[in-house]
């Protein structure tokens, strides 16, 4: 027999995983972590997205998983590359002393 | 059988996303996070959608964290100093992220009907039939947002470029 999951374990510890990320992005002050938990956020909105499109039988929400993951690649290549300049100018990556918009 | 695996592989999930929020080494808090992307591509193959599971581990895991951890290895930055930390900024951010799960988990008991259950997808039958439709969906009714992606990932590389190229021109 079978066991089938109901579509709400799915969506707690998308939720979970979603606050964690949060979570991540409040506590911690290195933007390298604070990057990779906008990523966890990213995946547990995706993982939603997936198990609601096997829940209603359309194949939309993986498509939308599709894009989000582009955008993620596209913030992720220019984020680091404005840490790489700021660590290059500043020497300190740490986001409490990011305090000016001039270079 | 399947629930137990769902437990465990959700267990792994929520370890490995606690690992990286709690590790001082930023590079083993990347090597958490693709653990807990492998634990997400899993939950995406039981939830049969098999491309996007291997998009994840490409994508996410393999270019992506790659990204990470070329950038960790660039700067140095695996062993930051402690710097101030401000005493009030760690209990909030724990009583909101409360908040926010606790809002989260009232909203999924009240708006959902508790016993919507997700039939295992029927593994070799139905991938292929899967894909084809996904290809289809993606380029007939969405070819437009799939055009525009490759526009906004060509615009991040010429930013990418043009940010570090000008920054090298200066010093």
């Amino acid at each position: 027999m079978e066991q089938t999951i109901p579509l709400t374990y799915y969506l707690l510890v998308s939720a979970i995983l979603f606050v964690m990320g949060a979570l991540g992005v409040l506590v911690r002050r290195n933007p390298l972590i604070i990057f990779m938990s906008i990523e966890l956020m990213l995946n547990a909105a995706n993982l939603a997205f997936v198990a609601f499109a096997r829940s209603f039988g359309v194949l939309t929400g993986q498509i939308f998983v599709f894009f989000v993951m582009t955008v993620a690649a596209a913030e992720v290549a220019v984020g680091l590359a404005l840490i790489v300049i700021i660590f290059r100018t500043r020497h300190n990556i740490d986001v409490d002393q990011m305090n000016s918009l001039k270079g | 059988m399947t629930l137990i695996f769902f437990i465990i592989l959700a267990v792994v999930a929520i370890a490995s996303a606690a690992g990286l929020l709690i590790s001082r080494n930023s590079v083993y808090a990347a090597l958490y996070l693709v653990l807990n992307f492998a634990c997400v591509a899993v939950f995406y193959l039981l939830l049969g959608a098999p491309f996007i599971a291997l998009a994840q581990v490409t994508v996410y895991a393999g270019a992506i964290m790659v990204l990470f951890l070329f950038v960790i290895m660039l700067l140095g930055a695996d062993k930051l100093p402690r710097g101030q930390v401000l005493p009030w900024q760690r209990p909030v951010a724990i009583v909101l992220a409360g908040v926010l799960l606790a809002e989260a988990g009232f909203l999924l008991i009240q708006r959902l009907n508790l016993s919507t259950s997700l039939a295992n997808p029927d593994a070799s039958a139905n991938t292929t039939a899967n894909l084809q439709e996904l290809a289809k969906m993606l380029f007939s009714q969405y070819l437009l947002p799939f055009e525009v992606t490759s526009v906004l990932l060509l615009v991040a590389m010429i930013g990418v470029i043009v940010l570090t190229k000008k920054e090298k021109g200066e010093a």
